[in-house]
């Protein structure tokens, strides 16, 4: 590849960039929407709405660690306060219909957001994660306490109920397309938000902290943003979960469930918007395979053994990896 | 008084447990001059660096710039004002292309920092200005490479324009030459040449020949205070001076050659 001296050639070369970047990023949108509208066909519909919950949990814990390098490992809190929230209000009042339940599900999610950001957003590295950690356990603990959550037994027997008042989802490919409209919704949002000029600051806080500080940027306001963002759509998918599977339990809070996104995104691959559906629909299948063949005792060692190779050998994930042989092989 | 120093600082203390990193610095920076402090390692140089711009909080004293009491700002809010510090270890964004660390720096004027609704492309009207920047330190043909990819003098001069494009006032460095060779060297010396035309600069430098080749006024800080302050003859002459440089002899030999 020659290089061009003049500054209107480089600058063209940089906006044909952007414009077959753009064209890729598209082509891929497509694929995948042409993908998950066929899926329902040949896969059973709440295999792949378990998937894509998990996916927008995956994609939504990915904008704080692949696009803005906080480590956090509490997530856990705001998938199970959108979850029993909208799990709560959908049992006991029969007259809200489903979306208002989601919504306010995620509002929760997100002013739960709001107040572990500013306890958190001071601290770095690994004191971040460690005080995530400790504010979702204390969400945990008021979860197993709290009389409206079933503790130990969880909340059951949730109702579909109707979307906008009329779309029955008792119907599960109804309920299928709505929770694939949701995932999109999170899914291109997260892409728009990553691409946008508030992106490029995330990207620079991530890369290179101090500097940006230098540069005149208020780095702990882009991180509360960025943070509050992930909590609720994260609170999303905890949400629209519990609508699927008629059921809020405490599974949603415990730190494993913080555990297990990590291990979602980082094996998808962290900082690519691909990564953390591939990761999750690989976790999810795994876990499903696994349990139902005689080493269904042994998903957690597995899990960890795969955690490990990941961390060990493929640091970029799944997707990553896959990005970094086309770009060798491809110019 | 204002319009003569651009910073100034008045008993300025930094107190780490049980040690006295910067003990009453009083610094006048005029405005316009290349003002380089020196000293040998661990004389707290790079800590004052830090104070000025709030990476640290001083434990007494004040800071003023433009005659303005800035000691209880944040560190975005002085790079605002016009005070923009570079990094001893070259400070860039590995990541992203050389044009797009300047527009990040461009960028942060422009008051859509926090706009995440919208795309990406509207950063492009910066590029013309980027372009400049990048000129001006002679990276105009890599402009579109990965700054990761980049030779550890261009990534110094990438720095330096990217630091430009917040058109500070003031302008630190902390050892823009640090880590180079002769040529480099040489190049440094230039860019910062032509970087302090119509603005101010204070420098940490190492190397006595830059220093005496680009800087107006000196102050030689030694356990953390100020030893002496004055022009480039005075204080290569000043016994103290040798003094305290003792300990690294050679270089400053090498360097006064």
């Amino acid at each position: 590849m020659d290089h061009p001296v003049n500054q209107t050639d480089i600058q063209q070369a940089m906006l044909d960039q952007q414009k077959s970047d753009q064209r890729r990023k598209h082509i891929l949108n497509l694929v995948l929407l042409a993908l998950l509208l066929i899926a329902p066909a040949v896969i059973y519909p709440v295999f792949l709405m378990k998937i894509l919950c998990f996916a927008l949990f995956a994609v939504a814990f990915n904008l704080l660690l692949g696009f803005t390098g906080l480590l956090s490992f509490g997530h856990a809190a705001f998938l199970a306060t959108g979850s029993y929230t909208t799990g709560y209000l959908l049992s006991n009042y029969s007259g809200l219909t489903t979306e208002m339940g989601i919504i306010v599900g995620t509002a929760a999610a997100t002013v739960l957001g709001v107040l572990f950001a500013l306890v958190a957003i001071r601290r770095q590295g690994i004191y971040f994660a460690m005080i995530t950690l400790a504010l979702a356990q204390l969400v945990y603990f008021m979860f197993v306490q709290a009389p409206f959550t079933g503790g130990e037994d969880g909340m059951h027997g949730v109702p579909r109920g109707h979307l906008f008042g009329f779309i029955d989802l008792e119907n599960n490919l109804a309920m299928y397309y709505f929770v694939l409209a949701v995932f999109l919704g999170g899914y291109l949002l997260v892409q728009r938000v990553v691409g946008s000029p508030f992106g490029q600051v995330l990207k620079a806080i991530k890369q290179n902290e101090p500097r940006a500080v230098s540069l005149g940027y208020n780095v702990n306001q882009y991180k509360v943003l960025a943070f509050v963002m992930s909590a609720g759509l994260a609170g999303l998918a905890g949400s629209v979960k519990t609508v699927v599977f008629q059921l809020a339990s405490l599974n949603d809070a415990h730190w494993h469930m913080s555990g297990e996104v990590i291990l979602m995104t980082l094996l998808g691959g962290t900082g690519t918007l691909l990564g953390p559906v591939v990761g999750a629909t690989f976790v999810v299948n795994l876990e499903y395979q696994l349990s139902q063949g005689p080493l269904g005792d042994w998903v957690d060692p597995i899990l960890g053994a795969i955690f490990v190779l990941t961390v060990i050998a493929f640091r970029s994930g799944i997707v990553g990896e896959i990005q970094k042989f086309v770009r060798k092989n491809m110019g | 008084m204002s319009d003569q120093f651009v910073l100034e600082t008045r008993g300025l203390v930094k107190e780490f447990k049980g040690f006295v990193a910067v003990d009453d610095v009083n610094l006048k920076v005029q405005r316009g001059h290349i003002h380089a402090l020196i000293g040998p390692n661990g004389a707290g140089k790079t800590t004052v660096f830090n104070l000025l711009t709030k990476f640290l909080p001083p434990t007494r004293g004040t800071i003023l710039f433009n005659g303005k009491d800035i000691t209880s700002l944040k560190s975005a809010a002085i790079a605002r004002r016009g005070v923009v510090r570079s990094f001893q270890i070259s400070a860039v964004f590995p990541h992203m292309t050389a044009l797009e660390n300047i527009r990040v720096a461009l960028q942060s004027f422009e008051g859509n920092s926090f706009q995440f609704w919208k795309s990406g492309h509207s950063l492009n009207k910066l590029n013309e200005r980027c372009m400049e920047l990048l000129d001006s330190v002679g990276l105009t043909e890599f402009a579109n490479t990965t700054t990761v990819e980049l030779a550890y003098g261009r990534k110094r001069a990438l720095e330096l324009a990217t630091t430009l494009a917040m058109e500070p006032e003031l302008l630190l460095l902390d050892e823009p030459t640090q880590g180079m060779g002769g040529e480099d060297v040489e190049r440094v010396v230039e860019l910062v040449r032509k970087a302090a035309e119509g603005r101010t600069v204070l420098m940490v430098e190492h190397n006595l020949g830059v220093v005496s080749k680009l800087c107006d006024r000196i102050t030689v800080l030694a356990q953390g205070s100020v030893l002496t302050e004055g022009e480039y003859k005075e204080v290569s002459e000043d016994p103290r001076v040798r003094e305290v440089y003792m300990g690294s002899a050679n270089t400053t030999q090498e360097a006064v050659e």
